[in-house]
């Protein structure tokens, strides 16, 4: 199949077969990564803008990265260096980035839905990297590439997402895509951070970690953002870390083969402890390699290329 | 010049009757309702088919001016109420500055003196500046005018403020409009919060945001005897609440918008900004709650909340853009198609809500067709449609959800003090 869409908005927009292309096409992209000269010239003469209203230097490098390794040109906008901090609309940000000739436009932004709405107004691809709590779908991506790589399907998995769910765009790309290849997605987290009715995107809901992990596949954590106390949404990071924190006691409530993700960067000792971070069920760190490759054939699709030209 | 309003129908909201009579109109008054009535020095205005009511008053609009005139002013907020069949406006004091003053009442009667379309009636704070901490000279805002009093967008949070509001207001019998909303419970809240919020990533707000403060308002006007109209009700369990208070005989009345009972939070997705209103669109059964409150007369009033914001206003990421829409263009097509045709409201039901309900809570006469009576008339026919078309609409700004819907049952005539002003669905000045 082609990919056929302008941008990548989230995963909810994605069929089964979309999703499975992007994965797919990321399979070649990583063994790219792996070789001793990484430079290949399939994007020769292309480019991305990253565009981040947010700070995240994690997300940032791996598109940077991505681009580089497949000879695309790149530039970095950030909102505190650009004419966004003089209030320059987002609309206006877009239609000039696209007037300089830009393939890709990667944006960052906190308002949900504003990847959707630059989209509507710029010819050039457009790349959610996380609007809001909306959507991070290369991160819902790389997630699923990591566990189909290590669990060969994705068909049948039960897979626990534990943390802040409320203001998590991790957590609902992840629920899309996840469910739509045909595993049992579980949320658990306080009640003060579990979104109304989020039963109705296809995931079980659950406030007690020992029933949620029990049987599981695969434990997605999330980070915990300090912010959150200070907003009265727990009482503290002990009692949080107490009800929630994945430890190596808690883990065992899973099936032994169970993987630990973690979409970073880790609280250690609070939702996550160092042990199980770095343990032997740990792919955290085979998640930022899988997210480079991922975003490669992301630009690969987005600007063009075809699956059946890199796949050998 | 002398009009004859021939083989109409007049709705008579308050007998809910509706009987075929001519009605002739000279000098500004009804100078006659019969059967077929002659004149031969009148211009005839054919009426057949068609609803002949008293004006229609929009108790609940937003002109802007003084201060925000990019949005609306007074000649184009009356322009636009002309368009919708509205003979009168009540404007909310939320202008820059704060209609908290008789000075500012002045200001705007004075303006719409010269160049309002329709008859416009101001409506004063509650408290100075709206900022909830003192009480505004309300006896000083009546004798300039004002018809009511709301601190509408900003609510009173303090529930102490609020009753010594309401004492007051009550002593010199105004009625306070409430916008009522617990800004702790929307705390930044962007729509309903539901599944679609919960799936666009937008921050929601709760029923509960406004259920606790229409309680609150019901339990202090029920303390204080002072007359309270709740405005833009969206919620099931309000509707509840206000007919729990009706059958125990609290001074209660309540309105709805026509996107209340029309669109649900549904509208939202895409992020469509022009549907981010508050009190926010809620859920399918909030909206049929609604509908039978507005049924079994829960709900007393039809008002639009229309609250123009400039295109820039609207035209970016949803939680930066402002609330509201525009509403007097399409309120009655919707009355009609949404309630009148599907058999939810007869058509006396639904003038009453639209004419002579807003004149009773505002202590103004009229609304009703009486011979001697003032000639504020609106002329509706119940089978023309039309498509909204934003580039026709009057209002400067554009924001409203029903762009392209086609409305059917719509203001044919308005005239106000027995001069045409809208006529065919064409502005006369
Ligand atoms: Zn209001």
């Amino acid at each position: 199949m082609f990919w056929q869409r302008k941008d990548l908005l989230g995963l909810k927009y994605l069929s089964v077969e979309e999703i499975n292309l992007i994965l797919d096409t990321a399979i070649p992209m990583k063994e790219i990564i792996g070789r001793k000269i990484k430079k290949t010239p399939t994007l020769r003469g292309r480019s991305m803008v990253t565009l981040f209203y947010e700070n995240s230097t994690r997300t940032r490098s791996s598109f940077d990265l991505a681009a580089k390794f497949l000879s695309a040109d790149t530039i970095g906008v950030a909102a505190a260096s650009s004419s966004v901090a003089k209030g320059e609309s987002l609309r206006d940000t877009g239609l000039t980035l696209n007037a300089m000739g830009v393939d890709v436009v990667v944006i960052r932004h906190p308002a949900s839905g504003a990847a959707e709405y630059l989209a509507k107004y710029i010819p050039a691809a457009v790349i959610n990297a996380g609007d809001g709590t909306h959507e991070h779908p290369t991160q819902g991506l790389l997630d699923m590439f990591t566990i189909r790589e290590k669990k060969g399907s994705i068909t049948g998995l039960k897979v626990c997402i534990v943390g802040d769910i409320l203001h998590s765009r991790v957590a609902r790309s992840n629920i899309w895509g996840l469910t739509k290849l045909g595993a049992e997605v579980r949320v658990v987290g306080p009640a003060t951070l579990m979104p109304l009715d989020i039963e109705q995107m296809g995931a079980k809901v659950y406030t007690e970690l020992t029933p949620a992990l029990e049987g599981v596949d695969v434990v997605n954590v999330l980070r915990i953002q300090m912010e959150r106390q200070q907003q009265g949404l727990f009482p503290s990071l002990r009692e949080y870390s107490r009800l929630f924190g994945l430890n190596q006691a808690r883990l065992e409530l899973t099936k032994p083969d169970a993987l630990v993700l973690h979409p970073g960067p880790m609280n250690r000792g609070i939702e996550i402890d160092p042990q199980v971070a770095y343990g032997s069920r740990s792919v955290i760190n085979e998640q930022v390699t899988n997210g480079v490759a991922v975003r490669m054939a992301l630009l690969y699709l987005l600007t063009g290329g075809e699956y059946d030209a890199i796949s050998h | 010049m002398p009009y004859l309003i021939k083989n109409g129908i007049v709705v008579d909201p308050i007998d809910e009757t509706l009987t075929e009579l001519d009605v002739l109109v000279d000098n500004g008054s009804i100078v006659e309702m019969a059967k077929d009535l002659t004149a031969p020095e009148a211009e005839i205005i054919d009426a057949k088919g068609c609803y002949v009511c008293p004006g229609l008053l929009d108790m609940h609009v937003h002109l802007r001016e003084p201060g925000y005139e990019y949005k609306e002013d007074i000649e184009s907020g009356t322009r636009a109420a002309a368009m919708g069949g509205f003979t009168a406006v009540a404007c909310m004091p939320n202008t820059n500055p704060v209609a908290d003053n008789a000075a500012v009442i002045n200001h705007i009667l004075e303006r719409a003196a010269r160049v309002g379309v329709t008859r416009v009636h101001p409506i004063g704070a509650l408290t100075k500046g709206s900022q909830g901490k003192e009480l505004t000279e309300m006896a000083d805002l009546q004798a300039a005018g004002a018809v009511a009093l709301s601190d509408d967008g900003q609510p009173v949070m303090d529930a102490g403020m609020m009753q010594r509001v309401m004492q007051y207001a009550g002593m010199l019998g105004l009625t306070v409009v409430s916008h009522s909303e617990d800004l702790s419970l929307t705390a930044g809240g962007l729509m309903n919060e539901g599944a679609v919020s919960t799936m666009l990533g937008l921050k929601g707000i709760p029923n509960a945001a406004e259920e606790v403060m229409v309680a609150r308002d019901i339990l202090l006007a029920e303390n204080t005897g002072c007359p309270l109209h709740l405005a833009h009700i969206s919620t099931a369990g309000s509707v509840r609440l206000i007919r729990q208070a009706k059958s125990r005989g609290v001074k209660v009345t309540a309105e709805a918008t026509p996107h209340h009972f029309t669109l649900t939070e549904e509208a939202v997705q895409g992020y469509n900004t022009n549907a981010k209103v508050n009190p926010p669109l809620r859920r399918q059964e909030d909206v049929e709650a609604v509908k039978e409150g507005l049924k079994d007369g829960t709900i007393d009033v039809i008002a639009t909340d229309h609250a123009p914001h400039a295109y820039h206003e609207k035209d970016v990421e949803f939680q930066y853009a402002a609330n509201g829409l525009i509403g007097l263009e399409t309120a009655v097509g919707l009355v009609f198609s949404q309630l009148v045709q599907p058999g939810i409201l007869s058509v006396p039901q639904a003038i009453a809500k639209l004419a002579s309900n807003p004149r009773q809570i505002l202590h103004l006469s009229g609304g009703k067709l009486a011979k001697g009576g003032v000639a504020d008339i609106t002329i509706i026919d119940p089978n023309l449609s039309e498509v909204v078309d934003p580039a026709k609409l009057q209002s400067k700004s554009k924001n409203t959800p029903f762009i392209r819907w086609k409305l059917t049952g719509l203001p044919v005539l308005t005239m106000v003090a027995g001069k045409p002003v809208m006529q065919k669905r064409r502005l006369l000045r």
